[in-house]
């Protein structure tokens, strides 16, 4: 494993000799290009870009999925003039914007404390890596809703836990205003710290040794290696790994609905939460395809100022 | 003891203590799975005793009540019915209940199975198709367009899901098995394109061109050469798209219902008598979670590069 | 690999296959929300069956997702359900985004009069727009808020006399919202038979209709309005009046004295479950669920008295209940208005009733003996006579929505004031209405 390449979000291959192609009989490679990979740009454009294109559309206006009789006017800026004036909008990209924050922070410590701890190569590492690899292929409503019985005050295991190593009597995380935050945070870093943990160990697997023993030989005690040699060699895989997971979070919908529903109160109503109340509950098509089009946009922007800043790193 | 000691240079203590701390953090994030399989086996009243029981006795009760419907009688009604004629029906009449019949779990099950697998075989197959091509040709604007590919993953899923609600009511697909292979094909095409591009890039050139000396089509070549050296990234890919599929759920909750739902939206409304029927979640969630747990454990030296795209290889 | 592919490939198939052997004409699919009554609507349905061979399909969906998935259903024009036991809500919508079919030429026809149900009931679940002879359901399952309480606990001596020591008056049944409080506080933190047990189970759930079914149970005894001019969208000063403000206040009070631990996001369920296991002296929930209480094993018999939701300033109480409509998307109008017809029969309504569904019948609900047949009939008469329906406006997804939001931000989450939740409701549903054009 030493030898990896981050690539950038493009490719950097090389092409084929032309001359050689020319020679080969039967299709040519033009014909056989636009074959292999007009299937799936078709299929991406009917499913996503038309789509896309349609949601800028409807943001426009003041269409409602359930009316369908009804006259769609186009209202202008307006949808996006309201979502940007609502102080609601505003606290639910907080919650999100806090979610994100802190899920990242505890991960990247987690995942990068436990990716230390088993490069250590200690004899049945493999594994222990592999049980804990497992959370994060599990399907996050299931687990989302198996949380909530976990988490139950009165009959939960972890409230039982907790009290019986720290004495707090029963705790309600899912329906307190302080802890439900906290609850949705600890189940997300359950599932994805070890991701974290995975792309950290890539990273330590890739600084060959001499570096190490250079540095003993300049007597570099154990923080200078790390901050030196250790650090700046794993950051990129870390950075990637934020990047990839920050905008996940940053969509997280399906194990913080079944978790909490947003509650208590507007707690944990994360943003694609409250889209989907807008869009599937409220009906308000019009005004939800605007809210996805910012959230796009946000995520999009995010990811190209991140992807910036990760080459920066890199170079 | 130094905090970033390297391979092979770790002293015995130092191991020691890594492997405890890591044995440890395994064992407690394991403590939730072993809950919901624990849980599967224990009597309604014991799911939900205070404090949480940790010894009990196991039942299959939550299983019977995970695969069929049930009604409660009186002590009367069960009476004339005779003697229960299988285990199952003993578990239910126990607690005063009748079969009526089997639930719908098991077509939700295979309804996700059957999703799941024919979009993991198309998006693979045109996955497939679209790598070698980007790999191998001369694909005007290819950045902008592989850029493109993966940008499709980045919308939320219920950005994508307004129009795409329209969209399938429009044309009739809405709650049906074909609409939802369509759609997680193209949400996992992204991933088997980046993916399977990165296999092919792995697959030397020269191979190829031997063979179109020897007289192969460029078609040829690809089916008899490259597909061949490619199975086993087809195999991990296939796995990555078939664990996304299974496990999807803000789609399948918003565009299904009675016909093509799958298990995740379906799991959470599993209930009994008066409340969720937690022994029969957790009996769901354990044999829904199972083939997953297998695939990560068969996978686990391709995770690193299902999970970022191909972007770190081994 | 090529494992796979033959899987997928076998899998592929039997999913054409499986959408083929669908097309079985007999059979009808009836949807409802999963409670007590629903099953009792399954074992009823059998008659129906076993009369005209028609086959009955059933999709039960728990209610906290009901409304979400059902409405989703209508919208996007599925053909899942043949028959739609609809929420009381939905009917503008079902009337205005033609999802139901209209009734009234088939009730003509089969001599169906809506004459022979309870006017309240018909109203309530069957017209729109409000009012008008204009039907798009039968009513199938008459419904309100009440109230269950451990009787076996209010007539213990030494809790009788603990109660009369601290409040002054006799342990029983509240005649008024103070009282109901009082009495919550009372047992709230408790020892009964060496278990702590705690005042009320109070519907506080934040994701479909809950806590908003809770706390107009507080508002309208207080005296609370939608509209001061009826038909007027003019909520200024009703929607926010100073009774609705105290009436919020108060049912804040009870979440924060008077229920157990945890019980931040409860509906129907987690009332039952909170009720049945003992920890609470009294739940809120639905008739419909009480004569399965009644029935059951540890809680039913003497153990359980019922009351209707108390008054306060006037009677009052929040409205249930559904009526039956045949869905406009189906296949099967046929099967599925010969269903209704042979509902709205005097008899099979009477032995709904029997099973444990609340027939909306005169011949049923309007007997003499009605009133005597069951401990909670009475009462159920007395909510029925006071009932009061959230906005049954097309868009009243929407408007429920915003009041869960801002209740549910107030007594749950504690932001903000009384006041302020409503003022800031009123701004969202006249935003609402305007995008409706009614404003």
């Amino acid at each position: 494993m030493t030898d990896q390449t981050i690539q950038r979000i493009a490719s950097d291959t090389p092409d084929v000799a032309p001359r050689f192609v020319r020679r080969v009989r039967g299709l040519s490679d033009r014909a056989i290009t636009w074959l292999f990979i007009g299937p799936t740009l078709a299929i991406l454009l009917a499913i996503n870009i038309f789509p896309l294109i349609w949601t800028v559309y409807l943001s426009f206006t003041n269409y409602r999925a359930n009316q369908p009789g009804r006259e769609v006017k186009w209202v202008g800026t307006r949808n996006y003039e309201r979502l940007l004036g609502s102080e609601d909008i505003w606290g639910y990209l907080q919650a999100t914007a806090h979610f994100v924050v802190w899920t990242m922070v505890l991960q990247v410590l987690v995942g990068f404390g436990l990716a230390l701890l088993i490069n250590r190569n200690f004899r049945g590492a493999s594994f222990w890596t592999t049980l804990i690899l497992i959370p994060m292929m599990l399907s996050p409503a299931v687990v989302g809703t198996f949380w909530t019985y976990i988490y139950q005050p009165q009959t939960g295991i972890f409230s039982y836990i907790i009290d019986f190593f720290a004495g707090t009597g029963a705790i309600d995380m899912i329906g307190s205003v302080t802890l439900a935050p906290w609850a949705i945070i600890i189940v997300d870093t359950w599932m994805w710290a070890p991701y974290i943990m995975l792309l950290c160990l890539a990273g330590l697997r890739s600084i060959p040794d001499y570096l190490y023993e250079a540095a003993e030989i300049d007597r570099a005690n154990a923080l200078q290696k790390f901050w030196y040699i250790t650090l700046p060699r794993v950051l990129p895989f870390l950075m990637l790994a934020v990047l990839f997971r920050g905008i996940e979070n940053f969509k997280m919908f399906d194990m913080v609905v079944e978790l909490t529903s947003g509650g208590p109160g507007s707690t944990t109503e994360l943003a694609s939460i409250n889209l989907k109340r807008e869009a599937f509950e409220k009906w308000r098509t019009g005004f939800s395809s605007a809210f996805a089009i910012i959230l796009f946009v946000t995520v999009f922007g995010l990811g190209n100022i991140y992807v910036k800043a990760l080459n920066k790193v890199k170079s | 003891m130094s905090i970033a000691a390297n391979p092979g240079r770790t002293g015995a203590r130092g191991r020691w203590f890594a492997g405890s701390a890591v044995a440890l953090y395994a064992l407690i994030a394991m403590i939730p799975l072993f809950w919901i399989f624990a849980t599967g086996f224990k009597s309604p009243p014991d799911s939900i005793a205070y404090p949480p029981k940790v010894f009990f006795d196991p039942t299959l009760e939550g299983y019977v009540n995970l695969f069929t419907s049930r009604s409660r009688q009186t002590d009367e009604y069960i009476e004339t019915l005779g003697p229960p004629k299988t285990w199952y029906e003993e578990i239910a009449r126990s607690r005063n209940m009748v079969i009526t019949g089997p639930s719908r779990f098991a077509d939700r099950y295979w309804n996700s199975v059957v999703i799941g697998f024919g979009s993991t075989f198309l998006a693979v197959f045109l996955g497939t198709l679209a790598a070698y091509a980007f790999s191998r040709f001369k694909v005007p604007l290819k950045d902008d367009l592989l850029f493109f590919i993966l940008s499709t993953r980045m919308m939320p899923p219920i950005a994508v899901a307004i129009p795409i609600f329209l969209m399938y009511r429009e044309l009739g697909l809405s709650d049906t098995k074909a609409g939802m292979i369509l759609l997680y094909t193209a949400v996992n095409l992204s991933l088997s394109v980046w993916l399977l591009k990165g296999f092919v890039d792995e697959i030397p050139r020269e191979y190829e061109e031997a063979a179109v000396v020897d007289g192969y089509t460029r078609l040829q070549a690809f089916r008899k050469v490259v597909l061949p050296q490619m199975r086993a990234g087809i195999a991990a890919t296939a796995i990555f798209c078939l664990i996304f599929a299974w496990n999807e759920y803000a789609f399948a909750l918003l565009l299904t219902s009675g016909q093509a739902q799958t298990a995740p939206p379906f799991i959470p409304i599993i209930i009994g008598e008066g409340g969720l029927d937690w022994p029969a979640v957790a009996a769901g969630t354990t044999l829904f979670l199972l083939p997953v747990v297998v695939f990560t454990v068969l996978l686990r030296n391709q995770l690193l590069r299902g999970i970022t795209f191909g972007a770190v290889r081994k | 690999m090529r494992i796979l592919v033959t899987t997928a490939l076998a899998a592929a198939v039997s999913a054409v296959s499986f959408s083929g052997a669908n097309a079985q004409d007999k059979e009808i699919t009836l949807c409802w929300a999963a409670w007590d009554p629903a099953n009792a609507l399954v074992e009823l349905s059998k008659d129906f069956t076993a009369k005209t061979g028609i086959g009955m399909n059933f999709e039960f969906v728990p209610w906290t997702s009901f409304a979400d998935r059902m409405l989703n259903e209508l919208n996007s024009g599925g053909k899942l359900c043949d028959l739609m036991i609809g929420d009381s809500q939905w009917i503008g919508g079902g009337a205005t985004y033609g999802h139901y079919v209209k009734l009234n030429d088939f009730f003509e026809k089969e001599g169906i009069s809506m004459d022979d149900f309870l006017p309240a009931t018909v109203n309530a679940y069957s017209t729109w727009p409000k009012g008008t002879p204009n039907y798009y359901a039968l009513p199938a399952m008459g419904d309100a808020l009440g109230w269950v309480y451990r009787k076996d606990w209010f007539e213990r001596p030494e809790i009788q006399e603990a109660f009369k020591a601290e409040y002054g008056r006799d342990l029983a049944v509240p005649k008024n919202w103070t009282e109901l409080r009082e009495i919550a506080q009372f047992f709230q933190g408790r020892e009964i038979d060496g278990k702590k047990v705690y005042g009320a189970a109070i519907y506080t759930e934040r994701g479909s209709e809950g806590i908003t079914m809770g706390v107009t149970a507080a508002l309208y005894p207080w005296g609370f309005k939608y509209e001061n001019t009826p038909g007027k969208y003019d909520m200024e000063g009703a929607v926010n009046s100073a009774e609705a403000v105290e009436a919020l206040e108060f049912y804040k009070s009870m979440y924060e004295t008077a229920t157990p631990p945890g019980h931040s996001d409860a509906y129907m369920v987690a009332n039952l479950d909170a009720y049945k296991s003992g920890q609470v002296a009294m739940q809120m929930n639905w008739f419909a669920f009480f004569p399965g209480i009644a029935k059951d094993e540890t809680v039913g018999g003497d153990v359980s008295g019922f009351f209707a939701n108390p008054p306060q300033n006037v009677e009052g109480s929040t409205l249930g209940g559904q009526g039956i409509s045949v869905v406009s998307y189906s296949d099967k109008q046929e099967e599925a208005l010969e269903y209704i017809k042979w509902f709205a029969q005097p008899d099979v309504q009477a032995k709904w009733w029997a099973l444990g569904g609340y027939s909306c019948h005169v011949a049923v609900a309007g007997a003499d003996d009605f009133a005597e047949s069951t401990p909670f009939a009475g009462e159920f008469l007395k909510a029925m006579g006071s009932v009061k329906d959230f906005w049954q406006e097309p868009i009243y997804a929407e408007l429920l929505q915003a009041m869960q939001k801002r209740v549910h931000d107030y007594v749950v989450a504690d932001q903000g004031t009384a006041q302020e939740a409503l003022d800031k409701l009123i701004e969202d549903w006249t935003i609402s209405f305007e995008d409706d054009g009614k404003l």
